[in-house]
C-alpha cells in the first residue's frame, strides 16, 4: 500500500482575513461561508446566537483567529448538498466561519439552530475548528449546550473527558437563545482540544 | 554550517513514541522560537477520538460557488492594468496519505504582492501596494484531485519576532479535504530560499518533514513566454492509518 507523506501543518498567520472572511472585514472579494449557518428568514422561529472570545495565556482575547462551525441540523442529519454561494438560498447550510477582528471584544457570533442529536449515545454538538497567528496545527474541540444536560450526560465523548475539564466544551446560556463559549488556549480551564 | 538562529529539533519533545512509531511530520505546537505560539498554543495534552469523529464528512461546495477568475490571481483584481511581478503558476494534486486523489477539495490561498507587502488593513510594512493585485484565490480540485492557480511570485517581508526577522517568499494554502481530520492550513515556500535558515515558522516542522513544504520547480508545466511553474503537492491524512496520522 502506498503511504505518502503528510503535509505538515503552518500558522494561518495575522493576514487571512481577506482571503477567508473579506465580506466580513469589507475586503473586495466574496465570501464562500460567513457566520450565518442557516437562511435566517426561514429558521426566524428557532435561531439561536452562539458568541464567544479565543482567550489567550494572560486571558487576552485575540484578535486575529479564524473559527469554523460544522454542525448537524435539526434532525441530526448533516447538509450533504453542495454549498453555493453568493446566493445559496437553501435553508440550512450548517457550516459557517468568522474571524475575530471585526468587533471591538474580538468576539465572534455565529447565527444557527441548536443542532439535532446525530446518534443516541451523542448530544447536540457543535464541531469547532479554530485557527490563529501563534497557532501552529489545526485545533478541534466541541461545543455542547449547558441548557441540555440529560443529552450531555449520555455523550460518549463528552463521557470520556476528564470530568472537571468537561465545562470547557459546553457554552453557557446567558438569555433565551443566546450562548456564550469562550475557547481558552491556556490556563487552569483551558479549553480540551481534540487529537485528530 | 547553518547559522545558530534557531534550535534544531527538540527530539526530548517527542519523547514518549517509542522508535518505531513515525514522527509526527506537524510542528510541535509550542515551538518558543516562533513566539507567538508561547501564549497561544495549548499545555495539555490533547485528547484521543474515535475513528468515528475523524470520518465525519466535511461540507461540499459546488462549482457554481466560485467566480470565473477566482484561480487567476494576475487577473482576479484588476483596476487599471496588470499586476507588477513575476507571474507564477502554482499546480498540483491533493491525495490522501495513502495515494488517493482527493476531488472537489476547497483549496484558497493568500499571499503577499511581489514587494513583499500584504493588504491586510494592519500591516504596516513599508513596501507598495499593488492597486491590480488582492492576493486571494481559490478553487475546487478537479477529479484527479489536481489543481492550478497563475498568480504573482510573492516577495520577502519583514516581521516583529525578532530583530532583523523576514520570512521567506510564501503562499498560505487552506484546505477542506473531504473528512473532519483533513483541515489543513499550510505555507508554501519556493526552493533555495536564503531565509529558511533563519525562519521559526518553517523551521518548526520537523526537518525530516520540512522539503514537504517546498515546492519544486517544474519545467515541463512552464508555459513558454508566459510563466515559470512550480508544482506542490498537498497530503492529508489517510483513513484509518493511525501510525501515519
Amino acid at each position: 500500500m502506498t503511504t505518502l507523506p503528510i503535509t505538515p501543518s503552518q500558522t494561518v498567520g495575522p493576514f487571512f482575513a481577506y482571503g477567508l472572511t473579506a465580506h466580513q472585514y469589507g475586503y473586495d472579494f466574496n465570501s464562500l461561508v460567513e457566520g450565518e449557518l442557516v437562511n435566517p428568514i426561514v429558521h426566524s422561529a428557532e435561531l439561536i446566537y452562539v458568541s464567544g472570545q479565543i482567550l489567550d495565556g494572560n486571558g487576552q482575547p485575540v484578535s486575529d483567529a479564524m473559527i469554523e462551525c460544522w454542525q448537524a441540523d435539526g434532525q441530526g442529519q448533516y447538509n450533504t448538498q453542495p454549498i453555493a454561494y453568493p446566493t445559496d438560498q437553501s435553508s440550512f447550510i450548517g457550516f459557517g466561519r468568522l474571524g475575530t477582528g471585526t468587533t471591538r471584544t474580538n468576539q465572534f457570533t455565529f447565527t444557527t439552530i441548536k443542532p439535532g442529536a446525530t446518534a443516541p449515545d451523542s448530544a447536540p454538538h457543535i464541531n469547532v475548528i479554530l485557527f490563529l497567528r501563534g497557532s501552529l496545527r489545526t485545533l478541534y474541540t466541541r461545543l455542547y449546550f449547558a441548557d441540555e444536560p440529560e443529552a450531555n450526560e449520555q455523550d460518549a465523548l463528552l463521557r470520556s473527558v476528564e470530568p472537571e475539564r468537561r465545562t470547557t466544551l459546553i457554552a453557557t446560556k446567558s438569555k433565551d437563545g443566546h450562548y456564550q463559549f469562550n475557547i481558552r488556549l491556556q490556563g487552569s480551564d483551558e479549553t480540551v482540544f481534540f487529537d485528530l | 554550517m547553518e547559522p545558530n538562529i534557531v534550535e534544531p529539533d527538540k527530539p526530548a519533545t517527542h519523547s514518549g513514541l517509542s522508535p518505531s512509531v513515525p514522527l509526527s511530520n506537524h510542528p510541535l505546537h509550542l515551538s518558543p522560537e516562533y513566539k507567538s505560539t508561547i501564549l497561544r498554543s495549548p499545555t495539555r495534552p490533547l485528547m484521543l477520538v474515535p475513528d468515528q469523529m475523524k470520518n465525519l464528512r466535511m461540507p461540499v461546495f459546488g462549482d457554481s460557488c466560485l467566480g470565473a477568475l477566482d484561480n487567476d490571481l494576475t487577473k482576479n483584481a484588476r483596476k487599471n492594468g496588470e499586476p507588477i511581478g513575476e507571474r507564477i503558476k502554482i499546480a498540483g494534486r491533493v491525495l490522501d496519505a495513502s495515494g488517493r486523489p482527493l476531488p472537489n477539495v476547497l483549496v484558497e490561498i493568500w499571499q503577499a504582492n511581489a514587494a513583499g507587502r500584504y493588504i491586510h488593513k494592519a500591516e504596516i510594512h513599508d513596501a507598495p501596494l499593488d492597486p491590480n493585485f488582492l492576493g486571494a484565490g481559490r478553487l475546487l480540485t478537479d477529479a484527479e484531485g489536481r489543481y492550478s492557480f497563475y498568480t504573482i511570485k510573492p516577495g520577502a517581508y519583514p516581521w516583529g519576532n525578532h530583530y532583523n526577522a523576514w520570512r521567506p517568499n510564501h503562499i498560505h494554502f487552506s484546505v477542506i479535504g473531504p473528512h473532519l481530520d483533513q483541515r489543513l492550513i499550510t505555507q508554501m515556500y519556493f526552493p533555495g530560499d536564503p531565509l529558511f535558515a533563519y525562519d521559526p515558522i518553517f523551521q518548526s516542522v520537523p526537518k525530516h518533514a520540512r522539503e514537504l513544504l517546498i515546492a519544486k520547480f517544474s519545467m515541463d508545466w512552464t508555459e513558454p513566454e508566459f510563466a515559470l511553474a512550480y508544482e506542490f503537492n498537498i497530503v492529508l491524512n489517510g483513513r484509518n492509518q493511525t501510525p501515519f496520522e
